[in-house]
């Protein structure tokens, strides 16, 4: 086990134990259950908005609240990340830990480059348009529904929280690769993470901005 | 990929007296004491932490719930006011849920026997283990702050249903009590996530060479998916908690309707829905009731099988029926919503699909009681616990099949009937699996053996007390007596109210029967005569090992199993028993 997270305790050696589930570590394992209650949390999240914005008399049309444009550039920013961490990956396969630091160093910015224009997206909904979080977006021509932006922040605030996280496990994941002591395993545990909280990102973008 | 230690401890076993991995630092374990039984990673420790705090919790819990049976049975004398009454009765669910039966039966038995039972040196990942424990306790800590802030504790049920709990002006418990009471539970869900994928990754991948998913015992199967249950319910609750604690502090109004008018004032809020509460809560609220079920069914099986001196009936079908009650119950949250006013249809689904729950569940049931079939009964101590446990399953369940047909369930609705049924089946179930589990495993905990004649008080007492309350309440919700209240006055409600001192006064046996359980626990724990290997003649991986296993639980190599975790009623005159790694 040498190759990710630290474990103290006592452990089975090998060959003391039955192969894993279906051949997969414990580790990968691990991450996958959390992947699958965090999809969860976020699928409340989301359900919860679309039955709040099914029962709404009135529902701000998203095309004129946000700049979709810019909200594009967002996605696209995101989705190349995940690009750059699987391209992490087959590099620490390959066992050229400083190319699979290199490209995990690279997801890691490409992780706050979303943050950054997450900030200016907030930015922008609370100074120009006069939202908060119990109080609509303020635009000449569209309905003001409080629960619009009560939904906003909460899921891009949760979801951009999970980015932040993700990013300092990247940095790390970033320097213990260069170090020679994350392999293979370590990086893919850090990169499933990552394409999980992008794929929570292309469901909130489907539902929230593009519906 | 193998788990190897960072040396390859391959060349090593020839001059190892522990035989595995030297050149590893936690070979003999930690020697300080803080180490050692504090910030402990041994899940032996950890087990018996969670199990002290369940103690420890559960004088408040069933004080609590002492105190406003007083209250019920002998009104008038002001032993509360009605604000206390709420609040109590929202503390004592809270309490009793999630610090003493899950706190018990899940993480403590679970934590102390899962590794033992699937021959393991410790859980998968010992660090979070740890971890979880430490979350869980400043969680019990914050829940019991709650009493002492300004207005009291939490006083919305354990439910926390909004609109009560979602405005701070509703209730003197509204105030600060349900924002800690949120919190607590945000870190017991943090807690139980911790604890929930170590115990999954540990019994997926760390069991013993030879031990297949169907030669796991059942209590492992249990364990098993009552995480898995608990993994996928409790995100939903946190969500809806982060949305309560917006509501009740950021002004949202995620479950606040418009037009609210509470004490006279009206309320700002536009657009919610309490029902989108309900929901969320529930969808968690009833996968967690097998959260809490399950695993004492599971010690049943086990502490059944070996004082029946036969294997369980049926295994197979055991684990099948555990299988299907997973999927269905992760689907019929809604029958605690029937008079919620959700659609009639979607209340009939619900009640189909609650009502085809019964068919596994009485699977369970039949192989439980069928395990006993011309069986040569040991009655020890952790066998009544488990044929009570059996008992409690027939006669609570009985209750649910009424409380799943919607239309029943009209008039059964937030009547003593309810809270009959529950107890019976999150309390009297998962407390006698508890015990059962205690008094079986306790040489594995500290070496010795409990007194069983303390113990045998222990289960008359618990289980008479407990049957005359519960099914008492049963009768009470028949006759109409409505939850929750705290004074009954109503000329319809009297028949039924006037049972109430003595529904008291059984609770009180019972609760004298728990402190016989707490003398024996910590005398014996103290004082007990010293146990051997196997003093019980069972056959699983956890009597291979001396009492108290040592750190990483075998001297030796980990046994490697050839064979079924139920070798009972083996040999040519059928009394011998075989253990899961004989070398035969």
């Amino acid at each position: 086990m040498s190759s990710t997270a630290v474990t103290e305790g006592h452990h089975n050696d090998a060959g003391e134990s039955e192969p894993g589930f279906y051949g997969t570590s414990w580790q990968k394992l691990m991450m996958w259950w959390f992947i699958i209650g965090d999809a969860i949390l976020f699928g409340t999240f989301l359900g919860a908005y679309g039955y709040a914005r099914l029962s709404a008399h009135a529902w701000p049309d998203p095309s004129k609240v946000f700049s979709m444009n810019f909200i594009t550039v967002m996605t696209f920013t995101l989705i190349t990340s995940s690009a750059t961490m699987a391209t992490a990956v087959a590099a620490s396969r390959a066992k050229n830990n400083r190319m699979a630091a290199h490209f995990t160093m690279l997801t890691a910015v490409g992780g706050l480059a979303f943050l950054g224009m997450q900030v200016v997206e907030w930015h922008h909904m609370i100074v120009e348009h006069g939202a908060r979080l119990a109080v609509g977006p303020q635009i000449e021509g569209v309905p003001n529904v409080p629960m619009f932006s009560a939904f906003f922040f909460t899921i891009t605030g949760f979801h951009g929280s999970h980015v932040a996280s993700g990013v300092v496990i990247l940095f790390i994941t970033a320097i213990n690769a260069y170090r020679g002591k994350s392999g293979p395993e370590g990086v893919e545990l850090s990169g499933l993470y990552w394409h999980f909280v992008d794929l929570v990102w292309v469901f909130v973008f489907g539902t929230y901005y593009l519906l | 990929m193998a788990i190897t230690h960072k040396q390859g401890s391959d060349a090593a076993h020839g001059h190892d007296d522990h035989g595995h991995g030297v050149g590893d630092a936690h070979d003999h374990g930690p020697t300080g004491f803080i180490s050692k039984y504090i910030f402990s990673f041994d899940h032996k420790v950890i087990g018996i932490q969670y199990l002290l705090l369940a103690i420890g919790m559960s004088f408040i819990g069933v004080g609590l719930s002492f105190w406003f049976r007083t209250q019920l049975a002998w009104p008038g004398h002001d032993v509360m006011t009605p604000e206390q009454y709420v609040s109590f009765v929202t503390m004592h669910g809270t309490i009793m849920i999630f610090f003493v039966v899950s706190a018990a039966l899940s993480s403590g038995l679970g934590n102390l026997a899962i590794p033992l039972q699937i021959g393991a040196r410790d859980m998968a990942f010992p660090l979070l283990n740890m971890l979880s424990f430490w979350t869980i306790l400043p969680a019990a800590l914050i829940m019991i702050a709650s009493f002492f802030v300004e207005g009291g504790a939490s006083g919305g049920g354990w439910t926390v249903y909004p609109p009560l709990s979602a405005l701070r002006n509703t209730l003197p418990g509204a105030k600060w009590g349900t924002t800690l009471w949120l919190l607590a539970m945000a870190l017991f869900i943090v807690s139980f996530t911790m604890g929930g994928l170590n115990y999954t990754a540990t019994i997926l991948n760390l069991r013993a060479r030879g031990m297949s998913l169907m030669r796991m015992p059942l209590t492992i199967w249990c364990w098993l998916i009552a995480t898995l249950l608990g993994l996928l319910g409790f995100p939903a609750l946190t969500a809806a908690a982060i949305m309560l604690l917006l509501d009740r502090h950021g002004g949202t109004s995620f479950f606040l309707p418009s037009g609210l008018i509470v004490s006279g004032e009206p309320m700002a809020n536009v657009g919610g829905t309490p029902l989108l509460f309900q929901h969320l809560f529930w969808f968690l609220g009833h996968p967690e009731v097998y959260v809490l079920v399950l695993p004492a069914i599971g010690v049943a099986f086990d502490v059944i099988a070996t004082f029946a001196r036969r294997p369980p009936q049926a295994y197979r079908y055991s684990v099948y029926s555990l299988l299907v009650i997973a999927l269905l119950g992760m689907v019929v949250w809604g029958h605690h919503m029937f008079v919620s006013g959700m659609n009639p249809y979607l209340g009939k689904y619900f009640s189909i699909s609650t009502l085809l729950i019964t068919a596994p569940f009485a699977i369970l049931g039949v192989n439980l009681v069928g395990s006993l079939w011309k069986a040569r009964i040991r009655f020890t101590t952790p066998m009544l616990f488990a044929l009570g446990l059996v008992s409690a399953v027939g006669t609570g369940g009985i209750g649910g099949l009424f409380l799943a047909t919607s239309t029943a369930d009209l008039h059964f609705h937030d009547t003593y009937f309810v809270v009959g049924h529950f107890h019976l089946m999150i309390g009297v179930v998962t407390l006698t699996g508890t015990f059962a589990g205690i008094y079986y495993w306790f040489p594995k905990m500290f070496g010795r053996m409990m007194n069983e004649t303390l113990g045998k008080i222990h289960f008359w007492t618990t289980i008479i007390g407990t049957f005359a309350v519960f099914t008492i309440q049963h009768f009470q919700g028949l006759g109409g007596l409505t939850r929750r209240y705290y004074e009954y006055s109503a000329q319809v409600m009297m028949p039924a109210a006037s049972l109430n001192p003595m529904v008291t006064m059984f609770a009180f046996l019972a609760g004298a029967g728990q402190l016989v359980f707490f003398v024996n626990f910590f005398w014996s724990a103290l004082r007990g005569p010293k146990a051997g290997e196997n003093p019980w003649d069972a056959t699983t991986l956890e009597w291979t090992t001396p009492s108290p296993p040592g750190h990483g639980n075998w001297p030796g190599a980990l046994p490697v199993v050839t064979g079924d975790p139920y070798g009972y009623a083996t040999g040519p005159d059928g009394n011998g028993f075989r253990m899961q790694n004989a070398k035969d």
